[in-house]
Parts: structure tokens; C-alpha cells; sequence
């Protein structure tokens, strides 16, 4: 009986098992994304509000810049006016798709250059440390001494209006933080002793910095970057909203509240919209990043 | 005894990497010294130093495997990445084959890379979470030029050399493993480069016993195999003796006894030696050690106690040993089978009551 089962354990054919199949990371981190509603859903939220900014020529039903003072604070839902006319009598909807570009933009591309060079500076601080990391990391100091509101107004003020300046601001707002994560990230995974081992085959750092670091680091650099779209949409449209960004009659979400401030007693809820707009977007950006940091993971 | 002492030390099967001839020491350390500087105030001024290493010397065989033992802290880490280049040496030399390693005229850094490889205690954080094992080996390879396909085909003939099936492991991140497959895993990363030395670091320390039996026999057959030269660092007693020829014994950065396996275990001569093999947990519980032979924490590397080291802790202290630092001998020109310890009362005439009487010439 014993002997049965020895022989059949024994005999039970080793070659039969399966090679494994080959998962990339990439491919790790789409299967725990599936089944997180949320965030497909707000990822698919913020797909709709992309391509709805870059087809706003399309989808707009009038003229952004076209005023009418007969038709002044409409309320929502007047006529063709889907969403209401504002102070100037401009149709809400296009204005709110046309602002989206510009809203959208100043979201994305100050974090996109934001961490790409803040990442950057991270990573050479955390890697070299010591002088480098003493000299990179007390200049970031100097920026964090600042609130972020304060620091934007102040680039902001001295450069001067306009979409290019107000990107560049956003950027070096942006960079300290990323560069602080990139640093913290890096400095630890530059004691783990993997970092050791590449170093003792003899490898480049630069080799060592592209295989075995950055991949570390991206997650949490990723992560906390989707974080700050959120933040770089609301900072500037807290810019314009001051009047250091684009100038009116630009369509952009942060200066039409500012401009239907006046207006909130009149017409309290489309002086909202820009507003709501900002929201939902912000919103949509935190959760994304949510979902990513969990599905980011790898010891999940 | 005696007899032991006239065992005929290992001899290196022949290799074709050989350069310095069967009886020239695969290793030779030459007086390696490490400070590491405390640094404090604005200034950041040295204000301390820790003597992490202090002064070490000892060779390998080929062929042979060197255990080095010690308390947590006592710089056996340090000087395993000494060893590797990977911290670099205040002073001293490493002789690797006859050849002195990284001056201008001696071996090249990356002749020592490929020679000396190093398998480390944590297998948690010595493999890239992001990388799947099967690259992880390959690594090594490539970055010394080998094309993609080669070290792929290299680090699969090695998962399977280890006992891991290349098949179902290959594409597997470290996350997925058990300890005991990690560690096979940084043993196939180690082996990758075709080394001469290995150095495990603790190798098996963090492995359940079960396993760490396991891990001990691949690596009697891995040497056999591959005709190996191992420095295994460990704290624990029984698996140095189990898998060492000869025994280092380190004591706050010095090696305070030096000597053949049996030697060591049966005979010890230094009282740290002796205080360190008491600790050992026996298999008798009749013989249940109930008092820790050793008491307290080793003093601060920092600033280490005058004479001899140990002389805070020891139990046969005398005068002698705080005025005067007991020397271990000439390491170096000594032969394998000779049993050396740092203590006075070893040495003749060093002042110790308990030192043998000096021989009239």
C-alpha cells in the first residue's frame, strides 16, 4: 500500500510541468487594475475629459470667445444654452471645453517635466549622497521653505503672464517635491544588497542606476507624481484665478471662476461649473493614483 | 592531537584558471585595515573613528574552506565587502592568486570581480524585486559582455545546477519565492561569473534548519564540482565546524585565534574562543547551559579597551593584558596546521601567570 503510493509519487512524470508563463511587470500590474473599479472608472473619467479638451473645436456647440449682452448669466439649461451663458454672455459648455485644454495642459506637462528633472536630481542624490546629496537636497530645502502657493506667485509674478511662464512656474514648484520622493527612494533602495551585487559583477553605475534602480524607484515616483496633476490643475487655476496666469479672454477653467466670482449671488450655480470642473477632475486624478500605488505594488 | 596536527593540508585539484601554482593561497590578506569616521557638528569634522577592521591578516587555500566566526558587530561583514571591493580598504593588501589585486601592476578590479564573487545573508533585499530571477543571474554576465542569449542560456543552466527548474522559475520574481529558493537564487547570481572564491556571507543564516542543511549540501557539491575556495562567515558554531577546514575567530575587528577546525573546537586557546564554543546549545539537555559564558555587550569599536581587547570581559585578566595588546603571530608565513591565538597566556613569557614558561635557548 505504502509502497503504492512511493511508486506512483515516484513515477509521476517531473518533465510534465508547464513552463511558466512569462508576466511582465507591466502585465502584474494590469491584472490587479482590472478588477479595481474605480479606478477603470475614473481612469476612463479622465480619458472622456482628455479627449473632450482635444476635441473642443468639434464638440463645442458655439464660439468660446463670441459675447452677447443680451444673453448675460443665463442660467443653466436656457434655451440652447446647455449649461448657461456667463457674465460676458458666453455659452458655458464650449467655454468649459476650451478652458479644459488649458487646464488640462497645466496639469500635465509642469508634472511631466517636473519629474523628469526633479526625478533625475532624486536619483543622483539618493545614489551619490554625501556631497552631492548635501548640495542637491539643501537647494530643494530653500524651495520647500516656501509654500507652494506663495513660491508660484512669486516665479509667477516676476516672469510675467502667459501659458509658457506659467508652465515654467508650475515646473519648479513641482520639482522639489518629486526630487524629495526620488531621493528617499533611491537612498533606500541603494543600501538593499542587490545594489551590492551588481557592484561587485563589475557593472557601470550607470548601468546599475538603469537596471536596478530606476525600476525601484519609478513606482513610488510615479505614484506620487499622478498625485500632483491634481494639485498643478488647482495651483493654476489658483494662478489665473489671481491674474499671473493666462490672461482673459482665454477660456481656462481657474480664471472663469475668478472672473464669475462677481456673479455668484446672480447666478450661484454656473458660477460653480468651472469650479465642479476642477473637482471632478482633481478627484479623478487622486483616485488614478490610488489605484496605481496599490496596483504598482509588488508585493501585493 | 598530534595527529591531526600532521594531516596533510587540502591540495587543489588542478584548474586552468590556476596562475600561482597549487600551493600558492588563492587569497592572501595582508594587514587590511577599515575606520569608518563618525562625523558630527557643523563642520562635519571627524571626531571618531570606528575600528571596524583593525589589522587583519590570514590567507585561503585553494580548495579550501576558511570559517570566520564572531559576535554580531565584531566587523566580519565589513570584512567580507573589504574583501570584495564593494567598501574600499584604509590600508593593507589582498594577494588573489599571486597576483596583488588592484595596483597597477597586479590584477586588475575586474579580474578580482570575476574571481571573487559574494552570496549575501538577506535574500529579501539581494535580489531586485523588479527583476525576474532569471535576470537577476544573467546580470553578471552580460555587464562582463556576454550577448543577451548566452547569459539567458547561462543563468537557465544554473538555476538548474542550483536545483531550481529553469522552466518554472525562470520568469518568477524574488516576491514569489521561499528563503531557501531565494538563496539558491543568489548562489546561481554568484556562481554566474565562473569564480574561483566565494564568499557567504551568512549564507545560510536566515534559512529554517531543514533547509539550511539543504543549502549546505549544494554548496559541498558546488564546491566539489566547480573546484571552489569558500570563506564562509557565520555565528552559528555547529555549521562553521560542519563545513570548515580551518576556523578564524574574530573578536572587535581583530582575529584573536586562528587554526585548523578540530583544533579550534577541541582546544581552544583564547578565552573568547572558549567562551564563544560554551554558548553552543548540546543536544544533551543534561547539559543545559544556564549562565551566558559571556556577559554584557562587546565594548564600542569606537574606542577599544587598551591591551588586549578582550580583557573587559575575560575572566583570567591580569595586569598584563590591559597594559599590553597580545599578538596573534606572523599569520602569514605560518602553515595551515598551526593553531595561533591572540592571548597571553598562549605566549610564553608574556608576563601572564598562566603563560607557559619562556624555553631557554
Amino acid at each position: 500500500m505504502t509502497d503504492a503510493v512511493a511508486n506512483s509519487l515516484a513515477t509521476a512524470p517531473v518533465q510534465s510541468a508547464p513552463a511558466a508563463r512569462v508576466r511582465s511587470y507591466w502585465g502584474g500590474v494590469w491584472q490587479r487594475l482590472r478588477y479595481d473599479y474605480v479606478t477603470l472608472f475614473c481612469i476612463a473619467l479622465i480619458v472622456l475629459i482628455v479627449l473632450s479638451a482635444v476635441f473642443a473645436p468639434w464638440l463645442a456647440p458655439f464660439d468660446p470667445y463670441k459675447s452677447s449682452m443680451a444673453n448675460r448669466l443665463r442660467p443653466i439649461g436656457y434655451r440652447q444654452f446647455l449649461l448657461g451663458t456667463d457674465e460676458q454672455g458666453r455659452d458655458m459648455l464650449s467655454r468649459l471645453l476650451y478652458g479644459g485644454r488649458v487646464s488640462l495642459l497645466m496639469g500635465i506637462v509642469p508634472v511631466i517635466l517636473a519629474t523628469l528633472v526633479g526625478g533625475m536630481f532624486g536619483v543622483v542624490a539618493g545614489y551619490y549622497g554625501r556631497k552631492v546629496n548635501m548640495g542637491i537636497m539643501r537647494t530643494m530645502d530653500i524651495f520647500f521653505a516656501f509654500p507652494s502657493v506663495l513660491l508660484a506667485v512669486a516665479i509667477s509674478g516676476s516672469l510675467g503672464g502667459g501659458i509658457t511662464n506659467q508652465m515654467l512656474t508650475l515646473t519648479v514648484v513641482l520639482i522639489p517635491p518629486i526630487c524629495r520622493v526620488a531621493e528617499t527612494a533611491t537612498s533606500q533602495v541603494r543600501n538593499m544588497d542587490f545594489v551590492d551585487a551588481a557592484r561587485a559583477t563589475g557593472a557601470s553605475t550607470t548601468s546599475i542606476l538603469f537596471t536596478h534602480v530606476l525600476i525601484n524607484v519609478m513606482s513610488p515616483v510615479l505614484v506620487y507624481a499622478s498625485t500632483l496633476v491634481s494639485i498643478s490643475i488647482i495651483l493654476a487655476s489658483g494662478l489665473s484665478f489671481l491674474g499671473l496666469g493666462v490672461s482673459p479672454p482665454t477660456a481656462d477653467w481657474g480664471l472663469m471662476l475668478s472672473t464669475l466670482r462677481q456673479s455668484i449671488y446672480v447666478q450661484p450655480l454656473v458660477s460653480a461649473i468651472p469650479g465642479v470642473a476642477i473637482l471632478v477632475t482633481s478627484i479623478a486624478f487622486n483616485l488614478v493614483s490610488d489605484g496605481l500605488r496599490q496596483a504598482m505594488d509588488v508585493k501585493a | 592531537m598530534t595527529q591531526m596536527a600532521l594531516s596533510p593540508p587540502p591540495v587543489a585539484a588542478e584548474d586552468p584558471r590556476d596562475r600561482g601554482g597549487p600551493a600558492q593561497p588563492m587569497l592572501i590578506v595582508d594587514g587590511i585595515r577599515k575606520y569608518f569616521p563618525i562625523r558630527a557638528g557643523v563642520l562635519n569634522r571627524t571626531v571618531a573613528e570606528v575600528k571596524a577592521v583593525d589589522d587583519i591578516s590570514f590567507y585561503v587555500l585553494k580548495g579550501e574552506t576558511l570559517g570566520i566566526v564572531g559576535e554580531s558587530g565584531c566587523g566580519k561583514s565589513t570584512l567580507a565587502r573589504l574583501l570584495m571591493h564593494l567598501v574600499d580598504r584604509d590600508e593593507g593588501h589582498l594577494i588573489l592568486d599571486g597576483d596583488l589585486v588592484g595596483e597597477e601592476t597586479g590584477v586588475p578590479l575586474d579580474g578580482l570581480r570575476r574571481a571573487l564573487q559574494m552570496v549575501f545573508q538577506d535574500s529579501y533585499s539581494s535580489l531586485n524585486p523588479r527583476l525576474p530571477i532569471e535576470q537577476s543571474i544573467a546580470y553578471g554576465p552580460k555587464v562582463q559582455g556576454a550577448s543577451s542569449k548566452v547569459a539567458k542560456a547561462q543563468a537557465r543552466a544554473l538555476m538548474e545546477k542550483v536545483g531550481l527548474k529553469a522552466n518554472l522559475f525562470a520568469q518568477r520574481y524574488p516576491h514569489e519565492l521561499s528563503g531557501g529558493q531565494k538563496q539558491r537564487v543568489n548562489i546561481a547570481r554568484a556562481l554566474a561569473l565562473d569564480p574561483r572564491l566565494l564568499i557567504l556571507d551568512e549564507a545560510v543564516s536566515a534559512l529554517d534548519k531543514s533547509v539550511e542543511a539543504q543549502v549546505l549540501n549544494l554548496l559541498e557539491d558546488l564546491k566539489q564540482q566547480l573546484n571552489l575556495t569558500y570563506i564562509f562567515i557565520s555565528h552559528d558554531l555547529h555549521v562553521v565546524r560542519y563545513i570548515s577546514d580551518r576556523v578564524l575567530v574574530m573578536y572587535l575587528g581583530q582575529v584573536v585565534e586562528i587554526g585548523p577546525v578540530d583544533q579550534i573546537y577541541e582546544d581552544p586557546q583564547h578565552p573568547y574562543t572558549q567562551a564563544l564554543l560554551a554558548c553552543r546549545l548540546s543536544m544533551d539537555p543534561e547539559e543545559r547551559v544556564e549562565a551566558a559564558p559571556l556577559a554584557g555587550d562587546p565594548p564600542n569599536p569606537v574606542n577599544p579597551p587598551s591591551g588586549c581587547r578582550f580583557h573587559t570581559r575575560c575572566p583570567f585578566m591580569e595586569d598584563v593584558c590591559m597594559a599590553k595588546a597580545p599578538g596573534l603571530g606572523d599569520v602569514l608565513s605560518s602553515s595551515a596546521n598551526d593553531h595561533l591565538a591572540a592571548c597571553h597566556m598562549v605566549h610564553p613569557g608574556s608576563g601572564h601567570s598562566r603563560a607557559p614558561l619562556p624555553v631557554r635557548a
